[in-house]
Formats: structure tokens, sequence, C-alpha cells
């Protein structure tokens, strides 16, 4: 159990989708229905139901080998599923990706690039690729790519002799060289420095205020606590929850803890307060809330001082992504055969 | 090209007012940095298709290793004027016109085609088409290409026309240095046919320019099943030497008697034919037929490729 201050609501969860970003009932940004793949025997991916809000940052977890890379392959149109279809920016694919994918921007299963050019070549080549991409903006486009990732003065370096770091920066500048309307980014800090992650972090919300649809997949469930407004869990290629991340994080029971020289007049409050479960453990007065609390948890500390409880400390504890995701994903480290 | 109509169906235009980073306009009409066009006809599509293919180009002779390979297809012709200038050979012996070379130096050309014709030019086929699908599988670019969105038959055009280009590139150094060097070494003297009768320069050049495209033809028809087999693996190293094995298995084939029967239909048989070009007049009839052949190959090896790629799941 992670202790989160109330005040300390992650900003992103707190921007709706739907809301600030794009019209309402439009499309979602991704929508799969029973998307399938089986590879022989083994269902890699099974009856895979995506929905990705637009303006949302969708945070895509699972362990190793529970089907998101081969899903994000399928969404891709890089591997053809077996059963079930998809759109992605209300396209069907893959009979529309020649419109839907020159919107999408994609970090697939880690950076690639030829080692024998330079940052700047790979990316020309890139966008030589593009046959929407025009020619005469291609190199403003490709400074501006690079500078945005922290990666101007090693433009002209080989691609060989860049660290992990500025190969996944290569990767997310190559991203956006065009304007995307979905970035679809498979572990983008891969490698990255606390700093570098920092930066990603940064730039995911620079561009999600852009109007822009993120779909990012990571193992590193505190920065998708930061940055992610929904939620989808894969667990041995099937879909184990999936929602925006409050509510999925809200069928967790949460747990205010007070800190107080008042124990036995502050759990009286909490109880008229309507919070179950009260204790009392020395100076700690620890409740279960209602979901009314929950919704303005600083009433009740006015309503505690009102009280003349004087408080010390005063925490809304909510059991952290990390534990339900084990919770449902197992704490396992068998690789699925 | 399908055409549409202006935006998906609900692309917000609201966003366009707002303050972006340059590179993340998402209005593409409104942006004066960016020109995206959705629908691409006529001359820019080609153009479109041109820059695509010249970035290829650029890829494959900007590798070293490819340059290098070059100069080792460069250095035979030289080598070849230089021994032949330093010990005249005999009459009869040596490959092709060898003996030739003495009395005009384009003969420089067609014997450094007949050299190299067995190993050196089918392998630098090998090493090229290798790299093509199965290259960029290998380091992973393959998959950021085709969700640029570049169409695998696009792709497959463009990789097949830069092999083509580069077969081209690749005779046309061999024939044309061993020209150039035959000529500064032995000069243009008489040009005597396999009839035995005189050819003008004018007339040994015209030839030399047939067999040069007759072998770059060859080496097309090789390049259409290294892509073949590139569309089939993630390592480029096996394309090279499946290619090789194909190649020298076919050489043997044709080399023995029994096998006669297959000649018809091994790709190698009719390369050698360019010779026919010496007679006078030139025999035509066999190089026609190996011109046939190798578009057979051509055909049937873009298509097997084509069927491939097309379905096939990229996981690499």
């Amino acid at each position: 159990m992670r202790l989160h201050q109330t005040s300390c609501m992650p900003p992103s969860a707190a921007a709706e989708p739907g809301g600030a970003s794009d019209g309402s009932g439009s499309r979602p940004a991704i929508e799969t229905r029973s998307l399938t793949k089986r590879f022989g025997e083994v269902a890699a991916v099974d009856d895979l139901s995506l929905r990705v809000p637009r303006g949302s940052v969708y945070g895509f977890l699972g362990p190793n080998g529970s089907g998101k890379t081969t899903t994000i392959r399928m969404l891709l149109g890089l591997v053809h599923p077996t059963a079930g279809d998809h759109d992605i920016l209300g396209y069907p694919m893959p009979a529309r990706q020649r419109d839907a994918l020159p919107r999408v921007g994609s970090l697939v299963e880690g950076p690639a690039f030829h080692p024998y050019l330079s940052g700047t070549a790979n990316l020309q080549r890139l966008d030589a690729a593009d046959a929407h991409a025009s020619a005469a903006t291609s190199a403003a486009r490709i400074r501006s790519a690079l500078e945005r990732v922290g990666l101007g003065a090693a433009a002209g370096k080989r691609y060989r002799a860049y660290s992990l770091g500025m190969k996944q920066r290569l990767a997310i500048a190559a991203a956006l060289l065009a304007p995307r309307d979905l970035l679809i980014l498979d572990e983008p800090t891969n490698g990255l420095d606390p700093q570098g992650t920092r930066e990603v972090r940064h730039l995911v919300s620079a561009l999600v205020n852009d109007g822009m649809t993120i779909l990012i997949s990571s193992h590193l469930l505190s920065e998708i606590e930061q940055i992610c407004s929904h939620i989808g869990v894969m667990r041995a290629g099937r879909l184990v929850a999936q929602g925006p991340i409050h509510e999925v994080q809200s069928t967790q029971q949460a747990t205010v803890v007070v800190r107080t020289p008042d124990p036995g007049r502050c759990a009286q409050l909490l109880r008229e307060g309507g919070l179950g479960a009260v204790q009392v453990t020395g100076d700690v007065v620890t409740g279960v809330p209602s979901a009314a609390t929950l919704a303005l948890p600083e009433d009740l500390v006015a309503r505690l001082v009102a009280g003349q409880v004087r408080v010390r400390g005063f925490q809304v504890e909510t059991p952290s992504l990390e534990d339900f995701y084990v919770s449902l994903t197992g704490e396992g480290f068998d690789v699925r055969a | 090209m399908s055409a549409r109509k202006s935006t998906p169906p609900s692309h917000p235009s609201k966003f366009s007012a707002r303050k972006l980073a340059p590179t993340l306009r998402r209005d593409p009409e409104s942006s004066a940095l960016l020109r995206r066009s959705d629908t691409l006809r006529g001359p820019r599509r080609w153009l479109a298709l041109w820059r695509f293919a010249r970035s290829e180009l650029r890829l494959m002779f900007g590798r070293r290793r490819n340059q290098a390979g070059l100069v080792v297809l460069a250095l035979v012709p030289i080598l070849l004027a230089v021994a032949v200038k330093l010990s005249p050979p005999s009459r009869g012996g040596g490959p092709t016109f060898l003996d030739q070379i003495t009395e005009n130096g384009l003969f420089v050309g067609f014997t450094s085609l007949t050299v190299e014709l067995t190993l050196f030019l089918p392998l630098a086929m090998a090493m090229v088409s290798g790299d093509t699908i199965a290259g960029e599988a290998h380091v992973g670019t393959l998959r950021y290409l085709l969700t640029v969105p570049v169409s695998r038959p696009r792709i497959l055009a463009v990789k097949y026309f830069a092999l083509v280009v580069g077969a081209f590139i690749a005779v046309g150094t061999v024939v044309v240095l061993g020209a150039v060097v035959g000529s500064i070494i032995f000069g243009t003297g008489q040009m005597t046919t396999l009839s035995g009768t005189q050819i003008g320069l004018g007339a040994g050049i015209g030839r030399l320019a047939v067999a040069l495209v007759y072998v770059a033809l060859g080496m097309c028809a090789l390049a259409a099943i290294g892509l073949f087999l590139s569309t089939l693996t993630e390592q480029p190293i096996a394309v090279t030497v499946a290619l090789m094995v194909i190649v020298a298995a076919m050489w043997i084939v044709d080399a023995v008697p029994q096998l006669s029967f297959l000649r018809p239909w091994l790709l190698v048989d009719k390369w050698p034919a360019f010779a026919d070009l010496m007679h006078d007049p030139p025999r035509w009839d066999q190089m026609i037929q190996g011109a046939w052949v190798d578009g057979a190959y051509i055909v049937v090896f873009l298509l097997a490729a084509w069927a491939r790629f097309a379905g096939k799941d990229i996981t690499s």
C-alpha cells in the first residue's frame, strides 16, 4: 500500500476525455472487436475488445508475453488477426490503413534504425518513404522533431554510436515526424535514465494537451499512474480490466488515515461522518470512507478541525496501481508457454 | 490510390487555432510548414515514389560494404589489362577474347564480363538482395517502413528497382572501366570478330553496350530470385548464401552433359551467350532465348515475392 496525498491527484486523471479534447460522440481512437491472434495452438491475443477514447492517455499494461506487443502489431497492420477486426481513428483496418496510418505515430518493440546512418539520415529515410510528406518541409520537420526529443546535438552522429536512451529518443522523434492524431508507444521509457523518463512524461503531457491520443505500454506502473487517464490490463492474451484509471482503481477500497493527538474524539467524529470500520492505533485513526466522502475528503478535515480535533496528518490511502496490477495478473515469474 | 473526401469522421479543426509545436500541427491544410495532401494523383504520386526510390538507392550505394564490393568488381578489368600487358597471352588459352585484348582495348570489357559472370557479379547481386527485405527485417526497420505507412507492393517495387539499378551499375562498372582501361593501355585498333572479319570502333562500342544490357538483364533475373528469398527470412546472410548455392548448382547442372535436358530451364545457361555478339553478323538466337528465360524468371519470382510478402506477419 502506498500513501497518496489527496491533493496530489494525477493531473491527467482530472482531464476527462470527451470534455476537453474531442467532440463528444466521436468514435474512439482505437476500437477492436474480438481481436484474436493464434500462433499455432496458442492464442497470443484472445477475444480482445480494446477501446481507447479520443484525447486519452491509455496505459496498456500486462506482464511479458501477455500479448501487448502482438496487439500493437495487429493495431498497426503488421500482423494479421486470426479473427475479429478493428478501427483506427474511425477507419476500418486494414482496408483503410493508407488513410489511418499517416495519422498514427508509433514505437513498436524498441527503436530500429539503420546502424550506419546518422540520426538525421535515418529520419530522412523514413520521411522519404512517406508518400504524403512534402520533401520541401522535410528538413525543417526533421530538425524540429530531433530538437523536441533533445537529440539536436547528436543529429549527425551515426545511429550505432547512440546510447540506448538516444536510440529511444530517435524512435520517438520518428513518431513525431508528421502531424499525428494518435501515438502508439510500446515501452517508450525503456532504457532511459530518470531524466529521460521524466522528459518523456512531460512530452506525453504536452502532446495530449495538443489534442493527441496516446496509447502507451509500459512496465513502469508508477509512470502509467502519473500520466494515464485510462488503463487496460492484459493477462495471458485477454483484457482483464479496462476503463478510466480512477474508476478502475476505485473498485479497490480506499482508507482514510488521520494522525492526531486526539484519537478518541477523532474516531467519534469520523464515525459520525459516515466512515466505516474506524480503528484507533496509538495516535493514528483509520476508517473506510463512503464514495461521497471520498469525493471531497478535505471536508472531513474541516469537520475534524471544527470539532476541536488537532490534525497532524491526513491522508487517503488508495491501493497503488502495482497492488491492483498484481491482483489482476498474479505474482509469478512464469512466462506463459 | 483511393480518393478520400477531406478528413476522418471526427477530425476537429478547433486545434488549428492553438499554438502548437511546428512538428505537431494537426490540421494539415492550414499549416504553412506542412503540406500533406490526402489524395495523391498523377505527377505528385510519381514524385513521391521517386523520392522513396532515391532514398533506397542512397541507402544501397551509401553502404560501405557495397562500395567495397563495387571496387572489387572494378579491380578485375584493371588487373586483367595490366596482366595481359605484362605478359601477352599465346593464342588459344585463357578466357574468351583474352587473346584479342592486345589488338583492341575494348576486348578488356568483354573479357572482364566473361571472367566476372560466374562468381563476382552473382555474388554482388546476392549481397544486395539479402539487404532488401531480410536486411530491413533483421535490423527491425521493416516494421517502421510499413507503419509510415508504405504499402507492401510499393516496398517490393522500390526494392526491386534499386536491385535493377544496382545490376546495371555493377555490370556497367565492369564493362565501361574495362573498355576505358583497355583502350588506354592497348589503344583501339582493329577489332577482329570471331568470324575473322573486321568491325569499326563504333560497332564495337555498340556491341559492348548490348552485352552490358544483356548481362545486366541476367543479373536482374537473379535479383528477382534474391528478392523472393529475402521475403522468406530475417537473415540477410541466409539470402546471400542461398542465392549463391542456387547459382553454383545451376552452373554445375549446366556443365553435366547427362542433365542437358534441363539447360533450357536454367537461368545461367544462356548468360555467356553475349559472346555471340562478336560473330559477324552477330548471332541473336541464343541471346533472345536467354532474354526470354531472364524475363520468365523475373515474372515468376516477383509474383512469388509479392504473394509471400503481401500476407506475411511482420514479427521482426
